[in-house]
């Protein structure tokens, strides 16, 4: 085909992907050391294996299998007879042994898929392996890259942290299907209870992707293998999240598009997203063809997994969940959704719908708990602590002990602002039944005892209303607010 | 006179009371100490001292031993010879002016000496056993996850073990007693109650004792002679080994030829094996932790590349580059894949002649002591001394170096027996009629 030729096709974006989760277990993958690393200090969570000391040897953590066999199961994929562990053999500051520990020929997950849903419509992308690794350390470097930094440090307390590579078919058609698989992905490893979102560096995504001309795609949306690896494609490196993923390779196949109509052929790379700038950024390596090296890592026995699939139980996960709520309390799809993202909100809701209106619940989760959640950049987890304080707001409700305005206006958010519990705000600021109701009988007696103000406020007298309030003042005690007292009174006199 | 056994002489002492208690242990410098240096023979390790006890270090102590120091080897253990050592060549007190053998040198050489009561080698592919043939000791090589390696600083980590080096069989057998046996840090340790094969198992290896083995009765032992094993060793040691033989016999042991087609290929495999794992295992001293760090010019890699340069002796650096280039994309297949298969083929043969021989017997090294500086040059001659001892690291299996008597120069020679998997209460007691 002549340049010019090329630079006439519609083409089509083929995106792979490889992800790195994080994986929560306690302890590293190959050592006893603690996982937990928030506001560690530096190189404090190491021992003589995840530090790579002379003599010392890996031992297997099986918690980290058996988070990966879960993630196999939820992904329907192949679990081997047997798993073992080989070496990536490379040099790198931040590898403490110059190889990673990792896996190569069974790999703990093959042939799976995961299903998501994109502008409305089901999608199916194929997960071609996902395999156990060793985390590296992290590096820092002091004034410059790698290369051009005075010095650069290095902190192993990363190092050793289970990860889990999930490596995807070439599958994807755009840069929005991209966001909807991970965050598909990220809320499948939520429900096993296998993932922390808001660890640092908890989803890292590598990317390949390249153009093909839109002939070559057929009509089920497959791309011949030789016309796959015959496209140039780049990698593209440092994305860390579902949306930093999507407009990574927006800019990316949009980049490539236009090298291609300016006649210019994409060059085969590895390019770095870098965030602030918006825009992925040539990392002028030369592309050696990569030798790891890969072989069988003798410090770890094989490990029998053929039964672990059927011996280990995963929760129900976000589709089937979904679609029970719909049938179960009647919940239409968005209610059920929201509902369903992630396993701490579905299980708070089918507790509080045991016990209470399941609709009226839904309401209050999915819109009013949710809603005002988000406008705060809060998340149920922000909230761990005080689920019962908000059960028992929904109680307050569902007995109609406060109006559901009070209890969104006023409550909720006095909850979510001035960490305050339930029952104080409603106390405080007078919003029970019980005071609404004495409340109206003293506007009553008031309206009886005084016939002639009465009758003033209805000749338009602007002073009447006053006098009436400092009536029912009186019979509360002064605890009543005196702008509810005019509104009553005045609901009243219009009757 | 001074031998050079030791790199380092810093008394660690162990526990008031213990079977070891009252007796020195000298431990090879590739062994973790906690707060004194292991340097494994390499200037790269020069200041490195681990703040962590291995395993059998641990052991040690708990059984009342004391440490003298660390013992002289082959740099990571590559060599025969203990001459590629950064701190100097060990001096052989059994034959003065020739090699200790190597590359547990040190450790043969101070228990030779009486420097030591007992030492501790390690073996990759006869590095307990050739020195302790060379200066006239008895060193075992124990089953491949028998004895935990955990400290140990690997050159081929699936094919090494520490093993006891000892004046008598039984003294050997009271030190394998202490180190042996599983340990949660080491994945590739054993129960050997599970493991227990051979033609007459001897069901006592279930409690781990090895030293009430050594009764020297070989009434109605089978051995098995490897003629390949012979084919190529020095007619004096040849001798010398059969002498052994004709005492074994006169104590009621019985012998036959056996074939072991594949140990023809076994040097080879062993050293594409024990290379490739060396590449990978050796890719850690990079010079930010270990060695010299700082100070060169250019970026990361080159850093790296020039710690490595200087850190590293001769030997070392040839056989990473052999191991790198072995392991190699288009060449994989062609060395290491082929390397694994010549492997489970000796483990066969070993597995099959033992089916009818308790043990199986040859000379331990196929040449007396080299003398010093003789094999320096010529990398081949001596990776071709070890062709009785790699198959049985290939193997996995338990084998035992035993004192068979002096050439017609004086020098010492070993006599090797191998024994089934977890079998060394087998070889113990068959060593034991001998030393
Ligand atoms: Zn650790």
């Amino acid at each position: 085909m002549t340049a010019q030729a090329a630079q006439e096709r519609e083409h089509a974006v083929v995106i792979g992907l490889e992800v790195h989760v994080q994986l929560e277990t306690d302890t590293k993958i190959f050592c006893g050391c603690s996982t937990d690393l928030e506001d560690a200090e530096s190189n404090t969570h190491t021992c003589p294996v995840c530090l790579g000391l002379p003599g010392a040897l890996p031992v297997l953590n099986e918690a980290a299998v058996e988070a990966a066999v879960r993630v196999g199961k939820a992904i329907d994929a192949s679990i081997p007879e047997q798993t073992r562990f080989h070496r990536k053999n490379y040099y790198y500051p931040d590898l403490p042994k110059n190889f990673q520990i990792s896996q190569y020929d069974a790999p703990i997950c093959q042939d799976g898929e995961l299903e998501f849903t994109v502008e409305g419509e089901r999608r199916s992308v194929g997960i071609e392996r996902a395999h156990l690794e060793e985390d590296p350390g992290s590096l820092t470097h002091q004034g410059g890259n790698i290369d051009t930094a005075d010095y650069t440090l290095v902190n192993y307390n990363r190092a050793g942290v289970p990860l889990m590579e999930v490596v995807t078919e070439p599958d994807f058609r755009d840069a929005t299907e991209v966001r909807a698989f991970l965050a598909k992905l990220e809320e499948v490893l939520e429900y096993l209870g296998i993932f922390d979102a808001t660890r640092d560096g908890s989803l890292r995504i590598d990317a390949n992707l390249s153009l093909v001309d839109v002939e070559e795609v057929d009509e089920d949306g497959t791309i011949d293998d030789d016309v796959l690896a015959e496209a140039n494609r780049t990698e593209v490196k440092n994305i860390s999240s579902h949306k930093g993923a999507e407009k990574a390779l927006a800019y990316e196949a949009q980049r490539q598009k236009n090298a291609v109509k300016r006649g210019r052929e994409v060059e085969q790379e590895t390019r770095h997203w870098d965030e602030s700038r918006g825009i992925t950024v040539s990392m002028r390596s030369k592309e050696e063809e990569k030798d790891y090296r890969y072989f069988r890592e003798a410090d770890l026995p094989p490990l029998e997994v053929s039964h672990w699939k059927e011996e280990l139980s995963i929760p129900e996960l976000p589709d089937a969940r979904r679609e029970r709520f719909g049938e179960e309390y009647g919940l239409n799809e968005e209610a059920a959704s929201k509902l369903t993202t992630t396993k701490q909100v579905a299980d708070f809701y089918e507790d509080l719908a045991a016990t209470f209106d399941p609709d009226l619940v839904a309401t209050w989760v999915a819109d009013e708990l949710l809603g005002e959640l988000n406008y705060r950049d809060m998340a149920i987890t922000d909230v761990e602590g005080r689920l019962d304080e908000i059960e028992r707001l929904v109680e307050l409700v569902a007995t109609e002990e406060i109006t559901a305005k009070n209890a969104r206006e006023t409550v909720l958010r006095g909850m979510l602002d001035d960490g305050d519990d339930p029952d104080a705000i409603v106390d405080r600021e007078g919003l029970g039944k019980t005071q609404r109701d004495e409340l109206q009988g003293a506007v009553e007696e008031a309206i009886e005892e005084n016939p002639d103000a009465v009758s003033d406020y209805h000749d338009g007298e602007g002073g009447a209303i006053n006098f009436l309030v400092g009536q029912v003042m009186q019979k509360t005690g002064g605890s009543a607010d005196p702008g509810d007292v005019n509104e009553l009174l005045r609901a009243e006199l219009e009757e | 006179m001074s031998y050079n056994a030791y790199i380092t002489k810093e008394p660690i002492d162990g526990a008031d009371d213990g079977p070891l208690a009252g007796r020195t242990v000298a431990v090879k410098d590739n062994i973790s100490t906690d707060g004194v240096r292991t340097t494994a023979g390499s200037a790269m390790l020069e200041d490195y001292v681990p703040p962590y006890d291995a395993t059998v270090v641990e052991r040690l102590k708990a059984a009342g031993a004391t440490i003298p120091g660390k013992t002289n080897m082959d740099e990571f253990g590559m060599g025969t010879t203990t001459e590629t050592s950064n701190f100097g060549p060990t001096e052989n007190p059994a034959a003065e002016g020739h090699v200790p053998g190597g590359s547990s040198g040190g450790s043969a050489a101070a228990v030779a000496a009486g420097e030591a009561d007992l030492a501790l080698g390690s073996d990759t592919g006869g590095s307990v056993r050739c020195p302790a043939a060379f200066c006239g000791v008895v060193g075992i090589k124990p089953t491949y996850g028998l004895v935990s390696r955990y400290g140990l600083i690997a050159y081929a980590n699936s094919l090494e073990q520490i093993g006891p080096i000892a004046p008598t069989v039984e003294d050997a057998a009271e030190l394998l007693e202490v180190i042996a046996g599983q340990d949660p840090n080491d994945a590739t340790t054993r129960d050997a109650t599970d493991e227990i094969s051979g033609r007459t198992p001897d069901d006592d290896i279930r409690a781990y004792t090895f030293a009430d083995a050594a009764d020297g009765d070989v009434d109605g032992l089978e051995i098995g002679i490897p003629t390949e094993l012979l084919a190529g060793a020095d007619e004096d040691v040849v001798e010398t080994f059969w002498d052994g033989i004709d005492e074994l016999e006169s104590k009621g042991a019985s012998y036959h030829e056996v074939d072991l087609p594949s140990v023809e290929h076994a040097v080879e495999a062993y050293y594409v094996i024990a290379m490739s794992e060396a590449s990978s295992n050796l890719a850690r001293f990079d010079g930010v932790r270990y060695g010299r760090s700082g100070g060169y010019d250019g970026n990361w890699n080159e850093t790296f590349a020039r710690a490595r340069e200087e850190g590293f002796g001769e030997e070392v650096k040839r056989r990473i580059l052999l191991g790198t280039y072995a392991l190699s994309a288009g060449y994989h297949d062609k060395y290491y894949k082929k390397a694994q298969d010549a492997r489970a083929w000796v483990k066969q043969d070993f597995d099959s002649a033992l089916e009818d021989a308790d043990v199986l017997a040859s000379p331990t090294m196929p040449v007396p002591p080299m003398e010093r500086g003789e094999s320096l040059d010529d990398p081949l001659k001596m990776y071709l001394a070890d062709a009785n001892t790699t198959p049985v690291n290939l193997a996995n299996l338990p084998a035992i170096s035993v004192p068979a008597g002096e050439t017609d120069d004086g020098l010492p020679v070993g006599l090797q027996l191998v024994g089934p998997a977890f079998g060394e209460r087998t070889i113990i007691r068959a060593g034991s009629a001998l030393a």
